[in-house]
C-alpha cells in the first residue's frame, strides 16, 4: 500500500514493505529519521514520541498504516540548521541531559505541552505532564526546569 | 544562538573516531563552565546511537530466550522458521560456527561467562537459545516466535532459601569476601547496648534507557567493526577478539554515543558475540537490537542481598564494634558477588570491624556491577542501622555520625587523602534546615501527612586505573586531543576536553576532541566514577607533554625571546610561553611551531595513581544527604518531598555537569528507597516485571525539589588533577536518607527494599 504523510513539513508518498510496519519503525528504518529512539517498544518509555497533527504519541505504538494524510513532526524538524527551537535551546542551557538517549522524545513531549496550555509553568504540573517520558540517567530537574523556563517565557 | 560552526556530522563507516569541537554555550557566572560537547547533537536528534546506523545488505537478528529458569532445550522448529519469507539462517547449538574461545573459559576477569549457543543447557529464564537472521527485523521476531522450543524445565531455584550455599574467596572485583579489625566479639560483649538490624535488597535492573544493540561488519577477514555502546572499549574489543581467533587489534568497537551504562555496557554477552559470527558466517553486515524484556538477564543485574548489621555502642554514643554479614545472590555459573559488606568498613570510627559475605547459587542471570555495585545496598543497610544506633543513644542522627566520624581509615588505619565529610555534614544541615526537625513521629504537614526527616552519609571509593591519551599543538594555534573515552552521559566530551586544554595552557575553545573508538588511545574504562581521573588525567598530561617539546624548541632556538630561559624559567598560559622572570618576553605556541618549521608537536600522557599514595592512604568521595517524606497517614502512600546532598569529591572540573551526576545518584538512591525491584515467579524463575511497566524506575512525578552542594576539597594524593569520582557517590548515602526519614515519621523500621505501603501500613 501506498501511504501519503507529511514529514517535517515535506509531503511524502511511502510505499508501505510491511503493513505490521509501526510509525517508529517506518521513521528509524525506512526514512532515516533515528532521532526518534526505541527503549521499550510498547510504549512504556516515551523515547519515542514524535507530534502527529500536533499531538503527540509514542510511535511505536501507532502502525504507521493508520495514519494517511497526516502531518508528523520529529525532531529532525523542528529546527533548521543553526536556528535551535526555543525547547532545545532550554535543554542546553539547563544541562537538561545526559545520555541524550531520552532526549528527543522528552523534547517533541514538552514542545506538544507548550501547545497543549494544561500545565503553565507550575513544576508539579510539568513533571506529571512529562511522566510518560521515562530519563534513567536522572536528568530530572534539569529537564523540569528546561521545560518550566519555555513554559514561563510563553505566559 | 549560532551554531554555524558545529559540525552536524553523521560517522560514516570509514571514520574512526568522531571528533567534536567545543560547545558554545557556557554556564556560570564569566562563562568559565563549558556546556556539553555532544549536546546539540542531542536536542536535534542528530547523535548516532549503534541502532541508528544502517549499513548496506544488512541482516536483522532476533533472539529466542527460555521460557523457563532451569532445564534443557529438547527441540526447535527450525525448519518452520527457516520456510518464513525472509528469515536467512537459524543458528542453535546444532550449527553455530565455532568460536576460538569457550564462552564459559575465563581468560580474563571481564571474560563474563555468558551464553552463545554453546549447548542445550538453560541457565535463567530469558537465556538466548537460538538466534534468526532475517532481511527484516520483522521477519527475524517471526522467525524467532516459530521456533515454538520445546523444554524440558527442571524445577528452579530461584530465591535465597532455594539457592546453593556458595562461599565465594572474593567479591565484586578482586576484593576480600570477608575482614576483620579487632575482635568484634569483644566489642560487643563489651558495649552497653547493641542494635542489630536485618535488611533485604532486591535484584535491581540497570535498565538504561538505550537497548544494548551491535552493529557486525567485517572490513576483511581480520577486520571487525563493532559498531555498539560500550564503558570499555578498548579492552573488550581485545576479548571480543579471543573469542572470533582474531589477532589484537583486528576488533573495532565504535561507541560515540552510549543511552546509558551504569555497568550493564561492560560486560561481554552472547549477542555481542553472535552477531559478530553471524556476519562473518553469512558474508553480510548483521544488527542486533536487544528487546526490552532481553535487557532482563543477559546483560547483568544488581544481585539481591540479605545483610545483618551489629552495632555495639558505647558511652558516649561511641561505636565499640560493627559487624556487616551479607549474603548475595548468585548465578549458578558466574562468580560476581555483591560486594556489599564494604560499604560499612571505611566510613565510622570503630575499633572493632568485620564484614564477611556468602552467596547463594540461583537460577538467575549473573549479576554485576551496577552504579555503586555493593556500595549502594550496603549504604543503604548500614544507614538504617546507623539511625537506630543513634536512637538507642539518644542522639540525634547526625551528633551520632559526628560521634562516630573517621578521622583515619578505620579497616586499615590508613589517613584519608582528603576528606571534608565534616564540611558536607555542616553545609548539607544547614541547606536543609536540619536544626529545626520535628520530634520523631510528630511532624505533620498543612495535608495533615506525616512528614519525616532523615539522613544518611555517602562514600565512594576513588578508583583509578591506568589510561592514555594524545594530544597535539598545531601550527594555526589550535590543539587536538585523541583518546578513547566513554561518554555514556557523564559528560566524558566535555571533561576530557577540559583536561586536556588544562594540560596544554590553553581556552578548551580552541581543543577539538576525537573520542568514542577503541583504536584511539585506551582511555580505560568507565566504571568505578573513575574515568575522569583516569582518562582526564591521561589527557592533562599529554597537554603538558606537548608543551613541555614547545618550551624545549623555544629554549633552544636562539630567535626565540625564550632562548636560553631553560624549562623551569618558562610560564605556559592560555596558548602562549613566557620567561618567568619577565612575563612580557614571550611567543605564542604557533610562533614557536612556525619558526621550527613544523605542522604540530604531540604530546603522549598517561593517567595512574602514584603507587606510594595508593598504599599510603584511604582515597574516598564524601557527602551527607537529608530527605524529607511525607507520608499519608491513612493509605501510607510515601512521597520523597525534598532532598538535599552536600558532596566534597576532591576538585571539581565542571560543576554544571557534576550537579547533573550528584542529583542522576540522588534519584537513584530514591529508587532504590521506593521503586525497583525484579520480581521472580517461583514455578517457572520468569522475572515478572521484565519491562518499563512494571520495573518502576523514577517517572519525573516520583522526583521533588533536589539540592546539591559540593564543598571545597585539596587532594594532593589522589591523583595529578585532584579529582574524585562523581558518579556513583550520590546513590549512597541517600536511600537510607529516605528510608530513616520513614522511619523518622512512623517508627517503622524498613526491613526490605524498596519500601513498600503494605511495610509502613501495618505500622501506622
Amino acid at each position: 500500500m501506498t501511504l501519503r504523510l507529511i514529514i517535517n513539513g515535506q509531503a511524502q508518498e511511502i510505499a508501505l514493505p510491511d503493513s505490521r510496519l509501526t510509525l517508529l519503525d517506518l521513521l528509524r528504518d525506512h526514512l532515516q529519521l533515528t532521532g526518534a529512539k526505541k527503549g521499550c517498544d510498547r510504549g512504556q518509555c516515551g523515547a519515542c514520541t514524535v507530534l502527529v497533527n500536533g499531538r503527540r504519541v509514542t510511535g511505536c505504538l501507532t502502525l504507521a498504516a493508520t495514519l494517511e494524510g497526516a502531518e508528523v513532526l520529529t525532531i529532525e524538524g523542528l529546527s533548521s540548521g543553526a536556528d535551535l527551537h526555543p525547547m532545545q535551546q532550554a535543554f542546553l542551557d539547563h544541562d537538561a541531559l545526559q545520555c541524550g538517549f531520552c532526549t528527543p522524545g522528552q523534547i517533541m513531549s514538552a514542545v506538544a505541552l507548550m501547545a497543549e496550555g494544561e500545565t503553565g509553568a507550575d513544576p508539579d504540573r510539568v513533571r506529571e505532564a512529562l511522566s510518560g517520558n521515562l530519563c534513567r540517567c536522572g536528568a530530572h530537574p534539569g529537564i523540569v526546569a528546561a521545560v518550566c523556563s519555555v513554559l514561563g517565557e510563553q505566559g | 544562538m549560532s551554531h554555524d560552526s558545529y559540525p552536524m556530522r553523521v560517522m560514516d563507516a570509514a571514520e574512526h573516531g568522531l571528533t567534536l569541537p567545543a560547545a558554545p554555550l557556557r554556564y556560570g557566572s564569566g562563562g568559565k563552565v563549558p556546556a556539553r560537547r555532544d549536546g546539540l547533537a542531542k536536542v536535534t536528534g542528530a547523535a548516532l546511537y549503534a541502532a541508528d546506523r544502517q549499513a548496506e545488505a544488512l541482516l536483522h537478528a532476533a533472539f529466542a530466550t527460555a521460557p523457563v529458569a532451569r532445564g534443557r532445550v529438547v527441540a526447535l522448529d527450525t525448519q518452520a522458521a527457516l520456510a518464513h519469507p525472509g528469515v536467512v539462517q537459524v543458528y542453535t547449538p546444532a550449527n553455530r560456527p565455532p568460536l576460538a574461545q569457550h564462552p564459559d573459559e575465563k581468560r580474563h576477569p571481564f571474560n563474563f561467562r555468558h551464553e552463545a549457543l554453546q549447548d542445550d543447557t538453560i541457565r535463567y529464564a530469558g537465556q538466548p537459545i537460538a538466534m534468526v537472521l532475517a532481511e527484516t527485523p520483522e521477519a527475524a521476531a517471526e522467525g524467532a516466535r516459530l521456533l515454538a522450543p520445546e523444554i524440558a524445565a527442571e524445577p528452579p531455584r530461584v530465591d535465597h532459601d532455594a539457592g546453593t550455599p556458595w562461599q565465594p574467596e572474593m567479591v565484586g572485583f578482586f576484593a576480600p569476601a570477608q575482614a576483620e579489625v579487632g575482635d568484634v566479639a569483644r566489642g560487643l560483649a563489651e558495649a552497653e547496648q547493641v542494635v542489630e538490624v536485618e535488611i533485604e535488597t532486591p535484584d535491581q535492573f540497570h535498565n538504561a534507557m538505550e537497548p544494548h544493540a551491535i552493529l557486525a561488519r567485517w572490513e576483511g577477514p581480520e577486520k571487525l567493526l563493532l559498531d555498539t555502546p560500550n564503558q570499555g572499549p578498548v579492552m573488550i574489543a581485545g576479548l571480543v577478539a579471543g573469542y572470533l581467533g582474531l589477532p589484537e587489534g583486528a576488533v573495532e568497537i565504535r561507541t560515540p554515543f552510549i543511552g546509558g551504562g551504569f555497568g550493564s555496557k561492560l560486560m561481554i554477552y552472547g549477542a555481542m558475540i553472535l552477531t559478530a559470527l553471524a556476519a562473518r558466517d553469512l558474508g553480510r553486515p548483521v544488527k542486533t537490537v536487544l528487546s526490552r524484556a532481553q535487557m532482563y538477564g543477559p546483560v547483568g543485574h544488581r544481585a539481591g542481598t540479605r545483610q545483618r548489621l551489629r552495632l555495639g555502642i558505647g558511652s558516649g554514643g561511641r561505636l565499640t564494634a560493627l559487624d556487616h554479614e551479607v549474603t548475595a545472590l548468585a548465578s549458578s555459573f558466574e562468580d560476581f558477588v555483591e560486594p556489599s559488606g564494604h560499604a560499612s568498613q571505611h566510613l565510622y570510627a570503630v575499633p572493632n570491624l568485620a564484614m564477611r559475605h556468602s552467596a547463594r547459587r540461583v537460577d538467575r542471570g549473573t549479576p554485576v556491577a551496577m552504579r555503586a555495585p555493593g556500595e549502594a545496598s550496603g549504604s543503604a543497610a548500614l544507614e538504617v542501622a546507623m539511625d537506630v544506633a543513634a536512637e538507642a543513644a539518644g542522639l540525634d542522627p547526625l551528633a551520632f555520625r559526628l560521634s562516630n566520624y573517621a578521622e583515619t581509615d578505620p579497616a586499615t588505619g590508613r589517613p584519608f587523602s582528603s576528606k571534608a565529610l565534616r564540611e558536607c555534614y555542616a553545609a548539607g544541615a544547614e541547606a536543609f534546615g536540619w536544626a529545626g526537625r520535628p520530634a520523631a513521629r510528630m511532624g505533620r504537614d498543612a495535608e495533615g501527612r506525616l512528614i519525616g526527616w532523615g539522613m544518611g552519609t555517602s562514600q565512594y571509593m576513588c578508583t583509578m586505573y591506568r589510561g592514555e591519551a594524545r594530544v597535539k599543538v598545531h601550527a594555526d594555534g589550535t590543539a587536538s586531543a585523541a583518546i578513547a573515552g566513554v561518554d555514556m552521559g557523564q559528560g566524558a566530551w566535555t571533561i576530557l576536553a577540559q583536561c586536556a586544554a588544562e594540560g596544554l595552557s590553553m581556552d578548551p575553545e580552541r581543543l577539538r576532541l576525537t573520542s568514542g573508538s577503541s583504536v584511539l588511545p585506551d582511555g580505560a574504562v568507565a566504571g568505578g566514577s573513575g574515568h575522569t581521573a583516569t582518562a582526564g588525567m591521561a589527557a592533562s598530561e599529554a597537554g603538558r607533554n606537548a608543551v613541555e617539546q614547545l618550551i624545549s624548541l623555544a629554549t633552544a632556538d636562539p630567535a626565540s625571546p625564550l632562548f636560553g630561559a631553560g624549562n623551569s624559567g618558562v610560564v605556559a598560559r592560555d596558548g602562549r610561553l613566557s620567561r618567568a622572570d619577565d612575563p612580557s618576553r614571550g611567543e605564542s605556541y604557533s610562533e614557536v611551531l612556525a619558526r621550527a618549521g613544523l605542522a604540530e608537536v604531540e604530546g603522549q600522557g598517561v593517567g595512574e595513581r602514584v603507587q606510594a599514595h595508593r598504599e599510603g592512604y584511604a582515597m574516598f568521595s564524601h557527602g551527607a544527604v537529608f530527605a524529607e517524606v511525607a507520608i499519608d497517614p491513612e493509605l501510607a502512600q510515601m512521597r520523597v518531598t525534598r532532598m538535599v546532598g552536600a558532596f566534597a569529591c576532591g576538585r571539581i572540573l565542571n560543576p554544571r555537569m557534576v550537579q547533573s551526576q550528584l542529583e542522576g545518584g540522588l534519584i537513584w538512591g530514591l529508587s532504590f528507597a521506593l521503586h525497583e525491584e525484579a520480581q521472580y515467579d517461583p514455578a517457572t524463575g520468569r522475572i515478572l516485571n521484565a519491562d518499563l511497566a512494571g520495573y518502576h524506575v523514577p517517572a519525573h512525578a516520583d522526583i521533588p525539589q533536589l539540592t546539591t552542594l559540593t564543598v571545597a576539597e585539596e587532594d594532593p594524593y589522589v591523583n595529578a588533577l585532584g579529582v574524585k569520582g562523581v558518579g556513583e557517590v550520590g546513590i549512597t548515602g541517600s536511600a537510607g536518607a529516605i528510608a530513616n526519614a520513614i522511619r523518622h515519621a512512623t517508627g517503622f523500621t524498613p526491613t526490605r527494599f524498596p519500601i513498600r505501603i503494605e511495610d509502613v501500613l501495618a505500622h501506622l
